[in-house]
């Protein structure tokens, strides 16, 4: 009975994985079969004279890295609160500017400035996420409503922030956290991505953040009186958002080198809740899980660039992109799943009339 | 009858009549404070048919999103269809076509898209935000797949039908060359008062549109009454889709030109008027007139900031964040001591 349970519990938290590793699989038959040079990585040497990797299957673990570490922060806020952040992008705008202002107040770019600069950046993402938590968990507002305030000025607070140019920042320290640093072959960004996602499982192999995040989640009314502070839970989902906005939005500027408050992340609050929903969380709130998003997330990405490797403009990729995530959440709706377990079911019965029988009769 | 009237009589103001209310006095004392304060265009007549004329597509893309938003669902594919209809339509009227086909096709457009949203929402199950995210997505690409450049309407007809405005001297002022202009109202906005007072008849009047409430209220209360969940909820979709095909064809009539841009940001505009009016996102509260002021309420912030000389694009912006922080915030205070007063009175 009780290893019955346990493989029943494997295969949900499988299950909840399935869809994006299976759209992961497809994308890269389909890849292979249209080209079948498109995974290999190469070594090259880059301006500064180190080696470094470099083909497909780089950009895109480079490229979905804000992706990545936003859909961290977003799962944290989706369970707890069952609703979205829509200002990340906004938000992680300002981030960048508060980045860009303090180093370029800076004469010689050190270590210390670069640090100190991702303190303040990283302290101002916090604040603004804090004043949508407040509104969420203090006012009782819903998260897509609170946060739709910031994503209205979020992009013109950043404007103002540096006077409304698009200043550039030119310095070794940050060109290394954007793209290489010299000696490791491997983008900074995805390094950047694997230790976010170590610290995440290490805060939830050690607190009890997540259990507390899933109780608020299913039901706030039994997590209060269970004694967890409701309140807190959901502000600090909001705060853990904005350390992640803040690590995204320093990877965006350092990429560019340069601030545009306008185009940075832009759009990226649609696709970050989209990987959450892909990697199989609902977007209701309650049990998730933080590795499926990361895994939405390059799913989204892998779907990017083969569309651009297909030669489709990026004005256009939009609509292919929507035909595939449809595809995708069709596969993965509760209605077809249920269709699909009774069919199973049904062929089990057909094959083993007396396995069928016996498991009728255990319950 | 004498009966039930007195009961109703009794009845206090229900949410949705409190937070209509509320926006309806704010409007009227924001607009009466930028007629003292800033006075010149504020005090004519022209200013708010201005409002409207330049409005009427985002009043009636708010007004299905208002229908949807009751029945507990969301769509914001609203921008992305009306900007795709804009365009298909220009198309086809300088390739050559006619305008009650043009007009089918808009239709036929929105309500495509609302077909598809509400078999995918409501009969799959699949949470609405992805499905008309991904409808956003396949509208905003579709656009661009027509035409990347920003194609002007070149439709005779099309374009004196576009021409045709409804004057009204009584309400015109005098310019300071001494002629009366009359008060200029265009075609659009007669269509957008028409969808408004439409929803809002089906909304109070049609057994459909209690149900919208019924569903948005509480899914398993409504189930349990005999409601038809599913159809219901598939049904404010494709009013939705329809609203946006016919928005497409407004904006159309209003801009006389196709872009790639066209609508931009035009699901969250919509979203705030429904707020701001008096929707909750959580369903079940809401109406299409406070919709409608609400449509009205945002537009006079962004005029009033344009004319009081804060020239700045950022401004525009930062005051509409902070009126959406004002108005969240009121009624989330409002309906929380409406709460609390109720349930002293139970207790």
């Amino acid at each position: 009975m009780s290893t019955g349970a346990t493989t029943r519990k494997q295969r949900g938290g499988l299950g909840q994985l399935l869809i994006p590793l299976i759209a992961i699989g497809l994308l890269v038959v389909f890849n292979l079969i249209r080209d079948p040079g498109f995974f290999s990585v190469e070594t090259k040497l880059n301006n500064n004279g180190s080696t470094v990797l470099s083909g497909n299957l780089i950009s895109i673990i480079n490229g979905a890295s804000e992706l990545a570490i936003l859909a961290m922060g977003m799962t944290l806020v989706t369970a707890a609160c069952g609703g979205q952040d829509i200002s990340v992008g906004a938000a992680a705008a300002i981030a960048g500017s508060v980045f860009v202002k303090i180093i370029r107040g800076a004469s010689p770019v050190t270590g210390g400035t670069v640090v100190l600069a991702f303190l303040a950046c990283c302290a101002v993402a916090v604040i603004f996420d804090a004043f949508n938590g407040t509104l969420v968990s203090v006012f009782r507002i819903q998260p897509m409503i609170a946060t739709l305030i910031l994503y209205t000025c979020g992009r013109s607070i950043a404007y103002w922030i540096n006077g409304g140019a698009t200043p550039t920042i030119d310095s070794a320290i940050t060109g290394a956290i954007g793209s290489f640093i010299p000696g490791i072959p491997v983008p900074t960004p995805v390094l950047i991505v694997a230790l976010m996602a170590l610290l995440f499982s290490l805060v939830f192999r050690f607190t009890t953040l997540g259990l507390y995040t899933q109780a608020v989640g299913i039901n706030q009314s039994a997590a209060r009186l269970m004694g967890i502070n409701t309140t807190f839970i959901k502000l600090l989902s909001f705060m853990v958002l904005g350390v992640c906005v803040s690590v995204a939005g320093t990877i965006g500027v350092c990429r560019l080198q340069l601030i545009n408050h306008e185009t940075l992340l832009i759009d990226i609050e649609m696709d970050t809740i989209l990987a959450v929903a892909i990697g199989g969380n609902s977007l209701g709130g309650g049990k998730f899980k933080i590795s499926g998003s990361i895994l939405g997330a390059y799913v989204i990405q892998m779907l990017t660039i083969t569309l651009y490797a297909m030669k489709v403009s990026s004005t256009d990729v939009k609509a292919y992109k929507a035909i595939v995530i449809i595809l995708l959440v069709v596969i993965g709706s509760p209605v077809v799943k249920r269709w699909f377990a009774g069919m199973m079911a049904r062929r089990l019965a057909g094959r083993r009339p007396a396995a069928a029988g016996k498991e009728a009769q255990v319950p | 009858m004498s009966n039930t009237k007195e009961i109703r009589r009794r009845e206090p103001l229900t949410d949705t009549q409190l937070l209509m209310t509320i926006t309806i006095c704010i409007f009227a004392v924001m607009y009466a404070l930028a007629m003292i304060l800033l006075g010149g265009g504020f005090l004519r007549a022209q200013q708010v048919f201005d409002l409207l004329n330049d409005n009427a597509a985002l009043i009636i893309v708010a007004c299905g999103l208002t229908v949807v938003m009751i029945g507990g669902g969301i769509d914001i594919s609203v921008g992305g269809v009306t900007s795709l209809v804009v365009m298909s339509c220009v198309l086809y009227l300088n390739g050559g076509g006619n305008i009650p086909m043009a007009l089918l096709l808009a239709l036929g457009i929105g309500l495509a898209f609302g077909l598809v949203h509400g078999l995918l929402v409501s009969y799959l199950e699949i949470q609405p935000f992805i499905v008309t995210l991904a409808g956003m997505f396949f509208a905003r690409g579709m656009t661009t797949i027509l035409s990347v450049n920003p194609q002007k309407l070149a439709h005779e007809g099309m374009n004196a039908i576009r021409g045709i405005k409804i004057e009204i001297p009584w309400l015109g002022y005098v310019a300071k060359n001494g002629n009366l202009i009359p008060g200029r109202i265009e075609l659009g906005v007669a269509v957008a008062l028409l969808c408004v007072a439409a929803v809002w008849a089906l909304l109070r009047f049609a057994r459909m549109g209690r149900n919208f409430y019924a569903l948005g209220g509480n899914q398993q209360s409504a189930l349990m009454l005999g409601i038809n969940v599913k159809r219901t909820r598939f049904v404010t979709y494709l009013i939705s889709g329809l609203l946006s095909g016919i928005a497409g064809f407004v904006f159309m009539m209003h801009t006389g030109a196709g872009n790639a841009t066209n609508a931009a940001g035009a699901e969250m505009n919509a979203i705030a008027s429904s707020i701001i009016g008096g929707t909750l996102l959580t369903g079940g509260v809401g109406s299409v007139i406070g919709t409608l002021f609400g449509t009205l309420t945002l537009t006079t912030i962004k005029k009033i900031v344009v004319t009081s000389g804060l020239k700045e694009p950022w401004w525009q912006s930062i005051t509409t964040g902070l009126m959406l922080f004002f108005f969240i915030v009121l009624q989330s205070v409002v309906l929380s001591n409406r709460g609390k007063r109720k349930a002293a009175v139970k207790g």
